[in-house]
């Protein structure tokens, strides 16, 4: 027979792994309490919201309820304003990758000693409130303006004019969300090593060629890191096409805060939230794994 | 192997007055070489001195500010870096972090629309002993081996030139040895004319079949390993290329063959074919291994015609192979001997008096406008730098 072994066994000390673990869960734990206070409860709140239905004949009071149909009727009435937000916001991050990437390059390669004062540049403008700036790009696209009147001098304006119109709405979040695009930019080409530009150049790549096959993928996390930063807060915004654009501009940001603020229908707005929450994390999943694979050639 | 290098057609690489200045400095400063196609041609010499600017304007990387530079008859000084038939082993190895190995190697033949690589980007890594890696990232690679994917990149695409900068700089002492066979291993395999920068002295003697010494931008001689080691032409090969006893003098008289010269009172005699003494201060050299080290009782035992010096031991150091003697002459200058430990037992000890002779067959004459102290400095430097990585 097998010897008993005694079922009380003292524990023993903590490995270093062990005590780098629980090292580990101290350190989470602001930032986690963070989160479930200021993220995870406002979620669970929200989802909820978005399930009530009306107390009859008392309007803006709402119960407790699985009105899963609230989804249903928000979507049907503003999928428009929803398509809107993303196209806007796609062109937006497209422009804004366009303007970006020469001006990250340059900074990056070629500013030399004016690098420190040009990236101050580009920040420079986020020290104007958020809502300041699109009000002076009011005054900037306003009808009579320099800029609208030499565009009419050669006539390429469909409308005659930009300041509510869906150009205005465009230009005015590609211009606020600028820097978060510039910025990862400029951190990933910096990093890149320029000799690895000459090695291509010494094996028989042009600099077009260099560019694609070497500048290009080696940039990649920041282009992905950019147009994320950039293309996120675009789809959710509202300023932009409350102060620039028309009733015909309207985003589903748009959309949300009229709920709210004005109709005080909480559950279609928390609704439109939701979708939209799901519909950016799509998007941006997808993204990341074409991104993803693109990178490895 | 030898039908790759007909094939290739391989041709001399000249440079003419090639110049380069950055601002008011000449990096590289009217540089005319010629280096035989498949040759193994170092480039030695201390940091700084130019080497690294020479093989950039060769590859195109940097634009010479005058002077020209040809393979065969085909004048290279303007094409742009992608359209010259040379190619870099950079001195950081610069792989394509994002490629795998076979992709970084391929690369230079995709570029050049070779369609179908598999079979030659294979062979290469074949011969570099990396076909098992190919599918690794650059990162997961040991330094050695970056270093042959970093050889083998270059080399697939045929290059009538490929430049080495440094490229054993960043390993250890060991693997560079290894490294060092290696190399001229694939240099004799494949016949293409490698043009190797370095400043340690050792590694461009065992490599190459011409090395040209470099100094501020100017070479200072060129030849074999062996022809520059025996009879160095300036004070600062005398120097950097292994070490020499330098002794200023003057010219006393001349017989058929010889040149008699006086120093500090001796006399000394320098075969004239051996001497670059354009007037009558001339600096009489000889290199520390070609001296033996007697008891100065035993003068008498000093072959007749022999060059000798009497002096005093400071210092003694045995490596083994052969004992370092440090001889202090009358007149103050320290002598620098080596002597193979042939003999069991008695050797000089410090105090000793001594003297030290060499036969005039190795001693070679220097102009005496020289500095006699050149690239002493520079040696040490590169030795330094050699021995720290
Ligand atoms: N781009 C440059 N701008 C200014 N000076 C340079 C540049 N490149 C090299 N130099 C200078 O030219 C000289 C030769 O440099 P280099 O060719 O790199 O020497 P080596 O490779 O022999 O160490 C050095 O004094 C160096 O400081
Ligand atoms: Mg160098």
């Amino acid at each position: 027979m097998a010897p008993v072994l005694p079922s009380t066994v003292v524990a023993p000390a903590p490995t270093a792994g062990q005590r780098r673990s629980r090292t580990g869960y101290v350190l989470l734990f602001p930032g986690m309490t963070w989160l479930a206070v200021f993220f995870a409860i406002p979620f669970v709140t929200l989802f909820l919201t978005s399930l009530q239905t009306p107390v009859p004949g008392k309007s803006g009071r709402y119960r407790f309820g699985l009105e899963f149909g609230n989804y249903a009727t928000a979507l049907a009435e503003y999928w428009p304003a929803f398509l809107r937000s993303f196209i806007y916001a796609g062109i937006a991050t497209a422009l804004a990758l366009l303007i970006s990437y020469p001006l990250a390059y340059f900074i990056a390669f070629r500013s030399g000693r004016w690098r420190g004062l040009m990236l101050v540049l580009v920040i420079a403008p986020s020290f104007a409130s958020f809502l300041l700036r699109t009000y002076a790009w009011k005054t900037i696209l306003a009808d009579e303006s320099p800029i609208t009147t030499f565009l009419n001098s050669l006539h390429v304006l469909p409308d005659g004019r930009i300041l509510n119109t869906s150009i205005a709405v465009i230009a005015g979040l590609t211009y606020n969300f600028l820097p978060f695009m510039v910025l990862p930019l400029y951190a990933a080409l910096e990093k890149i090593d320029p000799r690895l530009i000459e090695a291509a150049n010494d094996l028989y790549a042009s600099p077009a060629t260099s560019f694609r096959k070497v500048t290009w993928p080696l940039s990649m996390p920041g282009v992905v890191a950019g147009t994320l930063l950039t293309f996120i807060p675009a789809a959710g915004d509202y300023i932009n096409a409350e102060l620039l654009g028309s009733t015909k501009d309207r985003m589903v940001g748009n959309a949300i805060q009229t709920n709210f603020i004005e109709f005080r229908d909480y559950p279609t707005a928390s609704a439109l939230s939701f979708v939209l929450m799901a519909a950016i994390l799509v998007l941006v999943f997808t993204y990341i794994r074409r991104a993803g694979t693109e990178e490895l050639f | 192997m030898a039908e790759q290098s007909r094939t290739n057609q391989v041709e001399d690489l000249h440079l003419v007055n090639l110049t380069k200045r950055f601002g008011d400095m000449a990096a590289v400063d009217d540089l005319t070489i010629t280096i035989p196609a498949g040759s193994f041609f170092a480039l030695l010499g201390a940091s700084g001195c130019g080497k690294t600017t020479t093989l950039r304007m060769v590859a195109g990387l940097e634009d010479p500010t005058s002077g020209s530079i040809r393979i065969g008859d085909k004048d290279v000084t303007r094409l742009r870096a992608f359209q010259r038939p040379v190619n870099t082993v950079f001195q950081s190895y610069a792989l394509f972090p994002h490629l795998d190995i076979f992709e970084n190697v391929a690369f230079g033949l995709r570029r050049r629309g070779v369609k179908d690589v598999k079979a030659t980007v294979e062979q290469m890594l074949d011969l570099v002993e990396l076909g098992s890696l190919a599918r690794r990232k650059p990162t997961q690679l040991s330094g050695g081996q970056q270093q042959r994917v970093a050889v083998a990149r270059a080399l697939i695409n045929k290059p009538d030139v490929l430049l080495l900068d440094e490229p054993l700089g960043a390993l250890d002492l060991k693997l560079r040895r290894q490294m060092q066979i290696e190399l001229k291993r694939i240099q004799t395999e494949v016949g293409t004319t490698f043009v190797h920068v370095t400043h340690d002295q050792e590694e461009a003697m065992t490599m190459a079949d011409t090395i040209a010494v470099m100094n501020a931008g100017r070479i200072e001689q060129m030849g074999h390993p062996a022809e520059i080691y025996e009879l160095p032409k300036t004070a600062f090969v005398a120097n950097f290329l292994g070490q020499s006893n330098l002794i200023e003098g003057r010219v006393a008289g001349a017989s058929d063959d010889l040149i008699d010269v006086t120093a500090y009172g001796v006399a000394f005699r320098v075969p004239k074919s051996r001497s670059s003494a354009t007037g009558t201060a001339i600096i009489v050299g000889v290199r520390p291994e070609k001296m033996t080290v007697l008891d100065a009782l035993d003068a008498t035992k000093v072959p007749d015609g022999h060059n000798a010096i009497f002096g005093r031991v400071t210092d003694v150091s045995y490596t083994g192979v052969s004992t370092q003697y440090l001889v202090r002459a009358a007149w103050g200058q320290e002598l620098i001997v080596f002597e193979q430990n042939m003999i069991v037992g008695d050797r000089c000890e410090v105090g000793d008096d001594v003297i030290v002779h060499w036969a005039p067959s190795h001693t070679f004459g220097l102009d005496g406008d020289e500095n006699i102290n050149a690239g002493v400095d520079a040696a040490v430097l590169a030795l330094d730098a050699t021995a720290g990585q």
